[in-house]
């Protein structure tokens, strides 16, 4: 369902992300890891149209991300780091908002916004400002923007960032609800994450893919049978090569 | 090219958060108040007993240099502050629907302010027998003004992730185009620029366009000229947010 091809982004002389390439198919959950600055954000950005690459590009359901930019997006749901959201709006507001740019109307605008909000449990929110939800409820505002119309590809950078364990869960938890029907992407440095929801994980650094496999191949290439060691020993010796 | 309905719903959506946050009535106070008491208190509307709008239309250029880059200041600054932009840029839209919806509501929003001063209009038909066409022509003219006015805060708004660089940068930039055919502004090239740089400087500004239309004469080429100031600046947003390095 999604293809990324070769992929890169240089910020003037800098390689951010040096050519990536990787599938991910219907009934997948891909975990993106890979330590702070290696590329995560920069690759789901591209994916996701906001940035352009520098070469190579993603097939999202056999549509060109730079051919065909908005047949395109139309597939994808996407959650970017941080959550943002208009504060000014009020939570049902920004679901219809987000429903009508997706070209929902009528009837279906509703069901679409009502069905989203159930399934993040955000209805006690429903008539508050953005601006004065926790964050908890903010990262679920934003993720139930993601989903509401029912996308085929879905790409999460980091949603657990900064939340509780109990939000954690929960968030864990829908995202295990919806994995069946989608292709989905999730970035993260937290490791227990991988055990918890990904069904593959991609480790990148400084750019570059180092390990792809699932997480119990993952853990075979270290002695310790543990994926922080893994990822400590793909990681760590890149990043200061890297900074050198 | 465009999908009119995606410019709309964007259009609908910024328009809004005008009035969900105080900004809007703060704005709209403001116009009324400053553009009355410069109207009636310095230009004094009542004593000319002239029964027209002139005195009234002379102030727009200059209440719009401080309002329109305030009102336009957030339009790209806090999407790219907030990172809201991210999301608006990876919505099955364009970046062009995105900028002309945005473009559109905040001169919506001025047009609103505009519509507001109906009672000096009525005003003067109580007092006088005013030349409605010099009005009509009047008020066509400072809605151009206005567009023109928020194209440039679009795209100083686009330039920056701070309100406050937006709106002195726009400030700027608009008081160039309203000066730029002021005898102490073309004095500075008079010296030593050739004559053509001299009036091609003078001709890009605001000022002539306005004034021949506050007279009640709409020539082709006054909007012409407004039309492409406004679709100058968009194709400069469009360059400045496609080049953009991050949110």
């Amino acid at each position: 369902m999604l293809e990324v091809r070769e992929i890169a982004k240089n910020f003037g002389p800098i390689q951010a992300v040096k050519g990536i390439s990787f599938n991910v198919d219907k009934g997948e959950v891909l975990g993106f890891l890979g330590p702070n600055g290696a590329g995560k954000t920069t690759t789901m950005r591209m994916i996701t149209g906001f940035l352009p690459p520098t070469s190579g590009t993603a097939i999202v359901c056999g549509h060109d991300v730079l051919a065909e930019p908005v047949a395109a997006k139309k597939n994808i749901g996407y959650l970017p780091e941080n959550a943002p959201a208009y504060g000014s709006m009020t939570v049902a507001n920004f679901l219809r908002f987000a429903a009508e740019v997706r070209g929902l109307r009528g009837a279906d605008l509703k069901n679409a916004v009502e069905a989203a909000i159930t399934k993040c449990r955000v209805e006690s929110v429903r008539h508050q400002t953005i601006a004065t939800l926790s964050k908890g409820y903010r990262q679920r505002v934003c993720f139930a923007q993601a989903i509401l119309h029912d996308p085929p590809v879905l790409i999460m950078d980091e949603p657990t960032d900064g939340l509780d364990p109990n939000q954690k869960f929960v968030v864990r938890q829908m995202i295990r609800e919806m994995a069946a029907e989608k292709a989905i992407i999730v970035s993260t440095h937290i490791l227990e994450e991988v055990d918890a929801v990904c069904t593959r994980a991609i480790i990148i650094s400084g750019g570059k893919i180092v390990a792809n496999g699932t997480p119990s191949e993952l853990k075979a290439k270290s002695s310790t049978g543990r994926l922080d060691d893994v990822f400590r020993m793909l990681t760590m010796g890149k990043e200061e090569s890297n900074h050198a | 090219m465009l999908n009119m309905r995606n410019v709309w719903v964007v259009m609908k959506r910024e328009l809004k958060s005008y009035f969900e946050a105080p900004v809007a009535y703060v704005f709209m106070v403001g116009f009324l108040v400053l553009t009355g008491f410069l109207t009636f208190f310095v230009t004094r509307f009542y004593e000319r007993r002239i029964a027209d709008l002139q005195p009234f239309f002379f102030w727009h250029p200059w209440v719009y240099l401080l309002l329109v880059p305030a009102a336009a200041m957030g339009l790209w600054a806090e999407e790219r502050r907030t990172g809201t932009i991210e999301l608006l840029l990876t919505m099955p839209i364009t970046l062009a629907e995105a900028v002309l919806g945005k473009f559109l509501a905040a001169w919506l929003f001025i047009i609103i302010g505009i519509a507001l001063t109906f009672p000096i209009v009525i005003t003067t038909f109580y007092l006088g027998n005013p030349d409605a066409g010099v009005i009509i022509s009047g008020y066509f003219g400072t809605i151009l003004l206005a567009g023109a006015y928020v194209s440039v805060g679009m795209l100083t708004s686009a330039m920056t992730r701070s309100q406050v660089i937006s709106f002195v940068m726009s400030l700027l930039l608009c008081l160039l185009l309203l000066l730029a055919g002021w005898p102490p502004v073309t004095d500075i090239f008079v010296r030593w620029a050739p004559n053509w740089l001299v009036n091609a400087v003078a001709s890009i500004s605001f000022m002539p366009h306005f004034e021949s239309m506050q007279r009640g004469v709409i020539d082709v080429r006054d909007i012409v000229y407004y039309v492409s100031v406004i679709v100058f600046m968009f194709s400069a947003t469009l360059l400045v947010l496609e080049n953009r390095k991050s949110a």
